[in-house]
Order: C-alpha cells, then sequence, then structure tokens
C-alpha cells in the first residue's frame, strides 16, 4: 500500500539554527503514527512542514503519493490538523467557527452536518456559545471538529493533550483510536510525553534536536534488547560486587534510591534473580524498565546511534 | 475567491472594533454639525470678515454643501487611522490570535486568501466612506440646506453654483476611497511582518504622519521629496473643488495613488508567499 506521509531527507534550517536535520520517515495508511521527542526537538516544525506553514530548507515531502510543493491544495483538502494551541476565533460561536472552517475547506455544510461533528465532539450543546467561554478542553474538542469536518485521510495532531485534565486526556486518547479503528484515518499525533503516545500509536519515530534517533512499532521497541532493569535489593554494594564479577559487568548503570540498573535483554532477569539470590542478597523488587519513556529518555540524553527496528 | 472574501467580511463584521471607526465618524460629524447649527452663523460672520469689507456677500453662504467640506477637510486626516484599525489587524491579528496557521491549513491558495483579505479591507474602507459621505452630505443638506458653496483658499475665492456642487463630491469621495485603499494597502502590507496589530497600526500612522510633516514644511529639501509620497497626493480630492477642475494634476494623483496601491499589494503576496508561519 502506498504510505500517506512520505519525508525524505527533510531539513529547515531558521538563520542558522538547525530546527530538523535530515529527517526521513514514512506513515502508512491507518497507522496511529507517535512523533515524539522533547520541548524543542523539532516535531512542531515537521508538522509544520508537512502542512506547508514553513517551507524546507532542502528535502522532499509526499503527501497520498503527491509532491507538496506542487499539489499543495490537493493534498490539504484531504488532511485535517490541530497544530500546537487549537486557536480560533473567540468572538464567534463554536458552530461559527465550524462553519467558517468548513467552507475555507471548500464545503457548504448543511447545519445537520455540523451539529453531528459537535456531537463527536461533545460540543452540540455549547454551540451557540462564544469560544471565549469555553475551558481548554473544550477549545481542544472543537480544533480536532475543525480538523475533521472535511473528512480527511490524514489527521495530524500537534502536542492534542497539552493543557488538558486526566479527563481530557483519556477522552483525547479515546478519540485518537476511534480516528483510526473505527473511521479509518490515518493519524499522526506528536508529544513529548511518550506515556501517552505509547497507549494509542502503532509505531512511532523519537526525535531530537531535529535528528531521527529511532523509528519503529510499539511492540519493537517494547522488546527490544536494550532493556533497562532496576533492582532494588538488600544489600547494594554486595549486589554491585557480584554484578560486576559477571557478564553483566559492563552493563551496570548508576541508580537512584539505591537502585541498581543494569541494562540487559529482558529474557535475562531469571538469571540474573537467580545470581543475586544465589549469592544469598536479599532481592525486593526487579522491575524491567523497558518502557518508551525510559527508553526515550535515555535516547534523548544518552544520544544513542539511530536505530531502525523495522528493518 | 468569492466565499474566501464572505468569510472575511463575516469576520470583520463579527468584531466589535469594527463599528469602533463606524461610531466614532458618526459622533465627530454630529458634534461638528451640531457646532454649526449653534453657532454657525456667528462662525461665519467672523469667518467672513475681511471678505465683507470688500463684497457684498449675498444668499446663504452656511449650507449643508460648505458643512460637509468643513467635515471631509477635518475628518480624512483623522480615517487612516480607523482603516489601519482593521487593515493592520488582517494578518497581523490573526497571527496573534493563532489561527493563521489553522487557515492556512486549508485547501486555499496563500494568494487567494491575501486577496480575499486585502478585498474584505478594502470593502470595510469604502463602507466607512460611504458612512462618512451620508453623515457629512446628506444629513447637513437635510440639515441646514442647499445653496452656492465658497470656499476660501490661500490666494482666491472660490464660488461654486450649487447646481455645479454635487458631483464634485461624488469624485471627492471616490478620490478619497482610492487614498484611503492606499493605506489600507500600507497597512495590510504592514501586516504581513508583525506577530500582533499594534504594530502595524502604530507604523502605518507614523509613516503617515511624518509623510504629512514632510509635505507640509516649505523646505526646499523637502520639496523635492514630496512628488514623491504618496501623503501628498491624498488631499488631491481638494482638486475637485477648483474652477474649473485642473484635471492633469487630479488624475496624476489618482494614479500615483493607484500605483502604490498596487505597489504595497504585490510587495504583500510575495512576503506572505515566502513567509513561514511560526505563530
Amino acid at each position: 500500500m502506498e504510505p500517506v506521509i512520505t519525508v525524505k531527507h527533510l531539513v529547515k534550517n531558521f538563520n542558522g539554527l538547525l530546527a530538523v536535520d535530515d529527517l526521513s520517515f514514512q506513515v502508512h495508511p491507518s497507522d496511529v503514527y507517535g512523533f515524539l521527542g522533547q520541548n524543542g526537538a523539532g516535531k512542531s516544525t515537521c508538522i509544520r512542514m508537512l502542512l506547508s506553514l514553513v517551507t524546507p530548507s532542502s528535502g522532499e515531502i509526499e503527501l497520498f503519493g503527491l509532491n507538496l510543493k506542487t499539489h499543495r491544495k490537493e493534498i490539504l483538502q484531504q488532511v485535517g490538523a490541530v497544530v500546537e494551541r487549537p486557536d480560533l476565533y473567540k468572538y464567534l460561536t463554536a458552530f461559527e467557527n465550524l462553519s467558517l472552517f468548513a467552507r475555507m475547506s471548500g464545503l457548504s455544510p448543511k447545519k445537520q452536518l455540523l451539529m453531528e461533528q459537535l456531537e463527536l465532539v461533545g460540543l452540540a450543546d455549547r454551540a451557540g456559545s462564544k469560544v471565549r467561554t469555553f475551558s481548554q478542553g473544550m477549545k481542544q474538542r472543537l480544533g480536532i471538529a475543525v480538523a475533521l469536518v472535511h473528512n480527511p485521510r490524514l489527521v495530524i495532531l500537534d502536542e492534542p493533550t497539552n493543557g488538558l485534565d486526566p479527563q481530557g486526556i483519556a477522552d483525547m486518547r479515546n478519540l485518537v483510536l476511534r480516528l483510526s479503528r473505527e473511521m479509518g484515518k490515518t493519524v499522526l499525533v506528536s508529544s513529548h510525553l511518550l506515556g501517552e503516545i505509547e497507549q494509542v500509536a502503532t509505531r512511532m519515530l523519537i526525535i531530537d534536536k531535529g535528528k531521527k534517533m529511532m523509528e519503529g512499532t510499539v511492540s519493537d521497541l517494547f522488546h527490544s534488547t536494550n532493556c533497562r532493569v532496576h533492582i532494588k535489593v538488600q544489600d547494594p554494594e554486595k549486589t554491585r560486587q557480584v554484578i560486576s564479577a559477571s557478564k553483566w559487568s559492563d552493563a551496570l548503570e548508576s541508580g537512584t534510591d539505591g537502585a541498581l540498573v543494569i541494562r540487559m535483554d529482558q529474557f535475562e532477569v531469571p538469571e540474573l534473580s537467580r545470581l543475586i539470590i544465589n549469592a544469598g542478597i536479599g532481592l525486593l523488587s526487579v522491575r524491567p524498565a523497558n518502557s518508551l519513556e525510559d527508553y526515550f529518555l535515555s535516547l534523548t540524553a544518552g544520544k544513542q546511534h539511530v536505530a531502525n527496528f523495522t528493518n | 475567491m468569492l466565499p474566501i472574501l464572505q468569510i472575511e467580511l463575516f469576520k470583520i463584521f463579527k468584531r466589535p472594533r469594527t463599528y469602533i471607526s463606524f461610531v466614532a465618524i458618526g459622533a465627530i460629524v454630529v458634534l461638528i454639525q451640531l457646532a454649526f447649527y449653534a453657532e454657525g452663523n456667528n462662525y461665519m460672520a467672523f469667518g467672513l470678515q475681511s471678505l465683507t469689507q470688500s463684497f457684498d456677500i449675498q444668499g446663504k453662504v452656511l449650507n449643508g454643501y460648505l458643512v460637509c467640506y468643513i467635515i471631509l477637510q477635518t475628518l480624512l486626516i483623522h480615517v487612516p487611522l480607523l482603516i489601519a484599525l482593521v487593515a493592520g489587524d488582517q494578518i497581523a491579528g490573526e497571527a496573534n490570535m493563532g489561527t493563521l496557521r489553522l487557515l492556512l491549513t486549508k485547501p486555499v491558495s496563500r494568494t487567494s486568501l491575501l486577496m480575499a483579505k486585502f478585498s474584505a479591507s478594502t470593502i470595510y474602507t469604502l463602507m466607512l466612506l460611504v458612512w462618512m459621505a451620508f453623515l457629512a452630505l446628506l444629513v447637513s443638506v437635510l440639515i441646514f440646506g442647499t445653496g452656492d458653496l465658497m470656499i476660501l483658499k490661500s490666494e482666491e475665492v472660490v464660488v461654486l453654483n450649487k447646481a455645479d456642487v454635487l458631483w464634485r463630491y461624488f469624485a471627492a469621495f471616490g478620490f478619497a476611497a482610492i487614498a484611503m485603499t492606499t493605506v489600507a494597502a500600507l497597512s495590510f502590507l504592514l501586516s504581513i511582518f508583525a506577530e500582533n496589530s499594534i504594530g502595524p497600526i502604530v507604523s502605518t500612522m507614523s509613516i503617515i504622519i511624518l509623510f504629512t510633516i514632510l509635505s507640509t514644511m516649505d523646505i526646499p529639501f523637502f520639496n523635492a521629496l514630496k512628488p514623491y509620497l504618496f501623503t501628498t497626493h491624498m488631499i488631491g480630492w481638494k482638486g475637485f473643488f477648483d474652477a474649473p477642475v485642473s484635471w492633469s494634476p487630479v488624475l496624476g494623483s489618482a494614479s500615483i495613488l493607484v500605483f502604490h496601491i498596487f505597489l504595497f499589494l504585490a510587495t504583500s503576496v510575495i512576503a506572505f508567499k515566502r513567509k513561514d508561519i511560526l505563530s
């Protein structure tokens, strides 16, 4: 199947500041593609380039097999996006905002269609309220309705959970899953919080300082051999000596709160546990820290080399 | 482009600030009319004091046409600020609100969006002038009646027959429309480079004030500059109240203003197409 997004060697240089550095990736139909990186990593710049808000310094962008530079209008007819904050016209009502952007997308929407969109995001009862009276979560939901009003094939959500309360974050997560599973849309969602993304993404890309650090499926990343195991024992010093004398001597890292951290294959955890117990050390807990959160932090902090788990 | 123009007009006329200009013009015009209604005859007697020593003036000098002329002289200096309020907000205001990036993710070309926004600003400008014409001319004529228009100039007194006045006002308002569209185009251009509307509004007024000062100062160095300043040509509407009308300078000024409109607009399109939207 033809990729929905193909990015090749994308570079953006803002007067000497390299925001995106030779970035390449593909997003396939029905993917929920997690676009991850710390604040300032270059996610928003990349998303803005995908939406032609920012002109790339070099590189190529294709959406639906069409070049963005030459087919901008055709492409944007099939894309819905919320970029950073969902800023809308505060002096207009929710209905007026939605109607206005539907017409900008080339539609002549009937009232019923617009009300259905507002119903989808739970704002039908506030259709006539001015946006200035909305909470951040309501604005975010209206932003989603605006992005979806023309029934796009690709939905791009840039930091959609920013400023939301826990319930709002959960609602957003459910909406992303619904867009993908029930409505068959391809979703690209960016965040700096991996805990949110790992629950919805099928594939993900981690970038740091504009460079690709890692790309792959979520399951690939969970089962990687780069697992970091946090262990808590009664005698950390003796444990350190035992591990230093074992095959994991080079994998030992310093931990916090008396915990030891060892980089190892997840399947070696039973063997490690036996080693500690056989040495007569009381084992308090073993926690494979192979979550994307740790992975992400280790990648962006440790500047590991690019790895591609899909190849 | 028509649907986008409709959207832009909808947005302009949904904002309360749009009506500030209409209210301000209404208030100023009505105040001037009230002042003339209450004290107009004394004012005219004082103003014509030196003239009545040499000439016998008969008829109704204080009439609607004269009041309208005085209002135009006063207001056309201040109207640019009211126009900049809306034109300067067109791009910068959207950038400040964060809606510019949302607009530009829609399948509309940047040039179309820009042209629609400029057209909407121009329509707003024209509506403001029509409102001003309605109040200044029609209401003044209703209150003060018609009569020959007597205009005191620095070196002469021009008396226009009342049957020969009305078309001159229509022509003058047409000229003012071009002049004010030039202001809108300048403010619109400055709006491209700003992230909030205060900058373009203040910059537009600063340029107009600076150029107007240069236009009015009678210093040889500045005199050489005057023909190149668009503000010099903005008062070209007064040419319609010469007898006979000096068509050449009037049309020349109008052409220069139209050239400025195209220049500002073309620069706006080029700059906007190249602009990275980071707001």
